[in-house]
């Protein structure tokens, strides 16, 4: 018996010993009916064959381990970000269980969402009842400032009308018929959480620009000088929110963050729980009509809710997701642009802190070939730092990346010569990438967690940057954007590029010449 | 709660509570969740609850959907059949790799447990359907999984809503491929919770596996000590630590259902002499299948704590000669130094804890027993998607007095955890975090907070220790600022 009070193993030791693996190769053998080890040995290697790859390539409807979600994600995210907000998604309530469960294994904190629980009745007759009841409880239970509604896949292919659900909500008295509740379709059958985001925040705008579902009249905007901006959907919103207010603050810029989720997902152990803290005030998504501009730091995620605020006069600039030194000086100059403020010396010296920080460094990183995958803004941020830090990218997918994240991708490689010899894979998926890994090798993949099992079968070190992030904790807490965050990117790769030459050089009495001390 | 007095109180309190978190509905919604909660009166021998009916909408139900119920828990074990998430992307993606269902395997070429296979549906399949697509599925995962042994088709809302036949699909490819393809109309909005997606289930297995066994011989001689374990999804590897019991008094495991199983231990069930059966919920439908059409005795066993796990034992032998029964008490016998040992380190420090459960459909009354072989009491439980069938076997586990909460909503767990400020929750990751800034310990109670096997002798010693460390942990001592 392998267990002992002294000193209890769980299933990282448990099954090793001989009694455990005795009993499963008896399992095996005699009851389920296993391959035979030559067949799964052949057809284990031809997974990692040409001739694999290009079957895989040839695959038309099936995608397997997609790295994307779907709309109703990131409209909860998108709603969190605004002062006491419930998400309130309407349609199959496993949906939301799902969600919330997501965003909780990845910022290890609460999240709040309710749903308003259709089932097979709703689905004959529409789920106009469900929506006024959970209006009413969501109204009574959770004293919620806004109730934000989107939709899973279910009301969307039954045709649910929100507009005339709410409508019929507050006639009935669930709600006040003053209160604010923004809504956005968001049909998990198109585009991914991505698209979703861009739904909901272009909703709640609309819903304080365009007259609050007509209970006032429509906002004029009368220009103030402020500055808006928007995060996108971001596995490091904590961070990252946290460093723009720090930089704008250092620069004197008034703004407007809209989609603030920085204090809502990370909320102190203090003995109390609060559903609602932080996020953009409703007075503040409202009087953003009036700023000079908006900027968007993920244009994929916004390009919907850039038009909405473009038409209404303001200026619209959007980033995709910029990381690292160039990417920041753009971001930073434009907004010295927008708002007449200067840089302060003060960021100058993080810049070149930063710089400094890539010249102690980039030996360790020229030339390494790297695989990226993620969301398309996220990938075009990565790779444009990879080419600065002198890295080859050499693969770049993107599940929900289009025709347009192509170009830009294609644009951005063509502006370097270490970005000659990439190629970028639009509405791929992480089995695509395992072929690529086998018959691409590379030196490194930059992706989510989802990257172990790539990591593991390929045995390419993965460097984790992305979304979802389930198995280390606490990433989300530094921001990659600014020149502080392109740090903490630069850091995160060398870790593991140091980690990885490490472990390859520590056969005793072979290699470990190598092992060396100062790196 | 110790003496009469003590009940009563608590009784009292609970009664203020359950009212004092009714109030705050609507009044409608109010009378509704009233029926789902109460406190269990001894003296009545029943948890007076309503259950398996629809969660009231915008309340935060901690429930799941059927989708959740069929891939999540019943046929995504099953490590050499492909699992197909059939709709759009998010229902895979969610579930992907979440529920620790141990399997030995190599995954992506003859097994699939931690892999999303979905149709990932785009407008026009929601328009024009999406049997052509799931055909075209099949094909490609023909060409690129050559040693799968099977396919199943777990379909997500749309499905059933736009017409679809995906069994007519599934018939024909099963034909051409010569392969077992199972089609499963577990559609989220179908029932209330995962529990008719595990029925649902659980009958396909009977329609689309035993049903079209045919002829096929079987791969094994039978011995008369022949039994399959059932409704043990593997967590942490919680089926392993429970086979080891029952092959060292003397059984054989000729399948797993389904952590770490196979579509060849499917089939070969119908062959046990014994089905044991650990969770009722969600494997009782082919468990009494089987009785009915093969004549299958089953019995439902409990491996969580050392009291339990010997009277599981004991029960499960009474089903056999002689033999069995000795090697029952054999195995007791065996771990009876290991339990001291256990019992005698982590008891001083848990003794008179408190713990509140909140789980899915059998282990709010499952662990009860491993908690007080440790001296904790369990003061307050619910679940998910029970039955009434499940609150009436809690009724043999819980002491009088403990507040009962049937799909229960998050406000009204927060209230009732604020106010009785319990020394652990048991529950899931939504409620983990919210919990835990309140300043009250937990556990997560469906996927072992990444730890286990719980199950067993070997997983009590984990469980020990994995509540003893939630609960002494330093940390809860400095959630309060010292000035």
């Amino acid at each position: 018996m392998a267990q002992d009070a002294e000193k209890v193993i769980d299933h990282f030791e448990l099954f090793r010993g001989a009694e455990y693996t005795g009993m499963l190769a008896n399992k095996k053998r005699l009851f389920e009916d296993p391959v035979a080890a030559e067949e799964l040995e052949r057809v284990k290697e031809w997974t990692k064959s040409k001739e694999y790859c290009e079957k895989n390539f040839a695959r038309e409807c099936l995608t397997i381990n997609p790295a994307k979600a779907c709309q109703p994600l990131g409209a909860v995210f998108a709603a969190l970000g605004f002062e006491g907000t419930l998400p309130f998604v309407h349609g199959s309530q496993g949906c939301v269980a799902y969600y919330r469960s997501h965003f909780s294994r990845h910022f290890k904190e609460p999240t709040s969402a309710v749903s308003s629980s259709m089932t097979e009745d709703a689905a004959v007759f529409g789920g106009l009842n469900n929506l006024i009841d959970g209006m009413a409880n969501a109204y009574s239970l959770y004293k919620p400032k806004m109730i934000a509604v989107s939709t899973t896949c279910m009301a969307e292919v039954i045709g649910d009308d929100l507009n005339a659900y709410i409508k019929g909500a507050k006639e009935k008295k669930s709600i006040p018929m003053d209160f604010d509740v923004p809504f956005a379709h968001t049909p998990a059958f198109v585009g991914s959480h991505v698209t979703g985001y861009d739904n909901v925040m272009k909703g709640i705008l609309e819903h304080f620009w365009n007259g609050k579902a007509g209970t006032v009249p429509k906002l004029e905007r009368q220009p103030n000088g402020k500055l808006n901006f928007i995060g996108g959907f971001d596995g490091y919103t904590v961070g990252n929110m946290r460093e723009i207010k720090r930089l704008f603050d250092l620069m004197g810029v008034e703004y407007t963050i809209l989609g603030d989720n920085s204090d809502v997902w990370d909320t102190p152990g203090d003995g109390k729980f609060r559903m609602y803290d932080g996020g953009t005030t409703l007075e503040d998504a409202a009087n953003a009509i009036h700023a000079n501009a908006t900027i968007s730091m993920q244009e994929f995620c916004t390009e919907k809710t850039l038009d909405l605020i473009e038409a209404r006069g303001q200026e619209v600039i959007a980033f995709n997701h910029p990381i690292g030194v160039e990417g920041t000086d753009r971001f930073l100059m434009e907004v010295a642009r927008l708002t007449g403020k200067s840089i302060p010396d003060s960021i100058a010296k993080e810049r070149g802190r930063l710089v400094d920080a890539i010249a102690d460094s980039n030996a360790h990183i020229h030339g390494k070939k790297f695989a990226i995958y993620g969301d398309p803004d996220l990938t075009l941020g990565l790779a444009a730092f990879l080419l600065e830090l002198g890295g080859e990218p050499i693969h770049i997918l993107s599940t929900n990346g289009g025709k347009e994240w192509v170009q830009k991708v294609d644009a951005l490689l063509a502006s370097s010569p270490f970005g000659k010899d990439c190629h970028v894979y639009a509405g791929k998926d992480l089995w695509h990438m395992r072929s690529l890994l086998f018959t691409e090798p590379v030196d490194f993949l930059i992706g989510n967690t989802y990257g172990k099992f790539l990591e593991r079968d390929t045995k390419t070190p993965l460097i984790r940057i992305g979304f979802p992030i389930f198995d280390r904790h606490h990433h989300h807490r530094y921001p990659v954007w600014g020149y502080q965050g392109g740090l903490n990117v630069l850091v995160k790769i060398l870790d593991r590029i140091f980690e990885h030459m490490d472990a390859t050089t520590n056969d005793v009495a072979k290699n470990d010449y190598s092992f060396d001390i100062i790196r | 709660m110790s003496g009469n007095v003590g009940v009563e109180e608590v009784k009292e309190r609970n009664k203020q509570l359950i009212s004092d978190v009714l109030e705050v509905y609507p009044e409608k919604f109010g009378k509704r969740r009233a029926k789902h909660l109460t406190t269990f009166e001894a003296d009545k021998g029943e948890c007076a609850v309503k259950s398996n009916i629809k969660s009231i909408p915008g309340v935060m139900t901690i429930r799941g959907c059927a989708y959740a119920g069929s891939k999540g828990v019943v046929w995504g074990p099953i490590k050499d059949m492909v699992h197909i998430s059939h709709g759009p992307v998010g229902c895979g993606q969610y579930s992907w790799a979440a529920r620790r269902n141990y399997y030995i395997g190599t995954t992506g070429v003859d097994s699939f447990v931690t892999m999303q296979f979905t149709s990932d549906f785009q407008e026009k399949d929601i328009v024009f359907g999406g049997d052509k697509k799931l055909s075209t599925i099949i094909d490609e995962i023909e060409t690129l999984f050559p040693l799968n042994k099977g396919i199943s088709i777990q379909s997500e809302c749309p499905i059933g809503l736009i017409g679809d036949d995906i069994e007519a699909v599934s018939k024909a490819k099963a034909k051409q491929y010569n392969k077992t393809i199972v089609p499963v109309r577990c559609e989220g909005f179908r029932g209330v919770s995962q529990s008719l997606g595990h029925h649902i289930a659980n009958d396909s297995i009977r329609d689309w596996v035993f049903d079209k066994l045919g002829d096929k011989p079987a791969r094994f001689e039978s011995t008369p000590y022949d039994v399959a374990i059932i409704g043990d999804y593997n967590i942490g590897g919680d089926a392993w630590s429970s086979r080891i019991l029952l092959e060292e008094m003397g059984l054989r495991v000729i399948a797993q259902w389904s952590g770490d199983g196979t579509l060849a231990e499917l089939e070969s069930t119908p062959r046990a002499k014994l089905n044991v059966l650990h969770c009722y919920r969600s494997m009782s439908y082919i468990s009494r299948h089987m009785e009915e059409k093969y004549g299958t005795p089953w019995v439902e066993y409990n491996f969580f704590g050392p009291s339990k796990i010997a009277a599981s034992l004991r029960e499960i032998a009474s089903h056999f000669d002689d033999a069995i029964k000795q090697g029952a008490e054999r195995v007791i016998v065996k771990y009876q130094a290991l339990t001291d040992a256990i019992i005698a380190k982590y008891l001083p420090r848990l003794e008179g804890k408190k713990v509140m459960l909140f789980v899915g459909g059998l282990r709010p009354r499952h662990v009860i027993g491993a908690y007080e072989d440790l001296g904790v009491e369990v003061i307050g439980t619910g679940y998910e998607f029970g039955h009434n069938d499940d609150y009436q076997r809690t009724a043999h586990y819980v002491k009088d007095g403990t507040l009962i909460y049937d799909d229960v909503t998050g406000f009204e767990f927060e209230k009732f955890v604020e106010k009785i400020q319990p020394d652990l929750v048991g529950s899931g990751v939504k409620e983990k975090y919210i919990f835990q800034k309140m300043g009250v310990p937990f556990r997560q109670m469906h996927s072992w907070d990444y730890s286990g096997p719980y199950h067993g002798y070997d997983g009590f010693a984990i469980f020990a220790r994995d509540m003893d460390m939630a609960i002494n942990s330093p940390v809860w001592r400095m959630t309060k600022t010292p000035w």
